[in-house]
């Protein structure tokens, strides 16, 4: 006997609950960074030395060059807010389900307009 | 006895202290620098070397890297093990990224050392 229930078996009309995406973006933000630790050392080694800070301006002139930076500035900033949301949980900050997925939303708004600033500071 | 390996046990508690007081340190050092950037359009070469000169901000610098590196490993450690199902080949990641950290730590420290 067959009883009808409701499917959805649609991939694209279901989804993670927005706060799982945050934590995951967060692990592979995280994931990035660690990767991109030596070539922050680097550049901190370049610009403390006299002609390596003028090199490293005249790299930073390039619109290319520029657009990197402003691409490894995402998974930074996005780590940076969502780790202050995780950190607010902790303390009982927007830890209840309502409060946790407005907390998502707002972790994307602040992360991407901080995006958008770093992009028209680094032009 | 097995999750010893590496003499680096990992015991929940410490980890996610270590996490969040390394993530504090590393957010307050960020906002900051970040801010002393904004504060200074054009910055030179003199005014940047002069701030990484500090005996004071060399000290919270090594703070930030030493609050990066253990940062870092816990969270590797924690995407290894949810992902790397095999022992050996975790082990083996695990040892590298570690070798890696370690690494990144000293060169930091030389780094700063010769300001």
């Amino acid at each position: 006997m067959k009883q009808p229930r409701p499917k959805n078996l649609n991939l694209f009309t279901i989804h993670f609950p927005l706060p799982a995406i945050v934590s995951i973006l967060h692990r592979i933000s995280g994931a990035i960074l660690f990767i991109l630790i030596p070539f922050i050392l680097l550049g901190l080694q370049f610009s403390l030395t006299d002609t390596g800070y003028e090199t490293l301006g005249n790299w930073v002139d390039n619109v290319c060059v520029k657009f990197i930076i402003w691409l490894f500035l995402i998974p930074f900033i996005f780590h940076l807010v969502a780790g202050i949301r995780h950190l607010l949980s902790d303390i009982h900050i927007g830890d209840t389900l309502k409060m946790g997925r407005s907390m998502a939303v707002l972790t994307f708004i602040i992360s991407a307009l901080l995006v958008i600033l770093a992009g028209v500071w680094l032009w | 006895m097995v999750k010893s390996v590496l003499s680096v046990s990992h015991q929940g508690l410490r980890d996610w202290v270590i996490q969040r007081l390394s993530a504090i340190i590393m957010a307050v050092y960020s906002i900051g620098l970040i801010g002393y950037i904004l504060c200074h359009k054009g910055l030179s070469f003199a005014e940047w070397h002069s701030l990484f000169s500090q005996q004071w901000m060399k000290v919270a610098t090594i703070l930030f890297i030493l609050s990066l590196m253990l940062h870092a490993w816990i969270g590797i450690w924690t995407i290894f093990t949810d992902y790397v199902k095999p022992f050996v080949l975790r082990s083996i990641l695990n040892f590298f990224v570690l070798l890696m950290l370690i690494a990144c730590f000293f060169w930091g420290v030389l780094i700063l050392w010769s300001v």
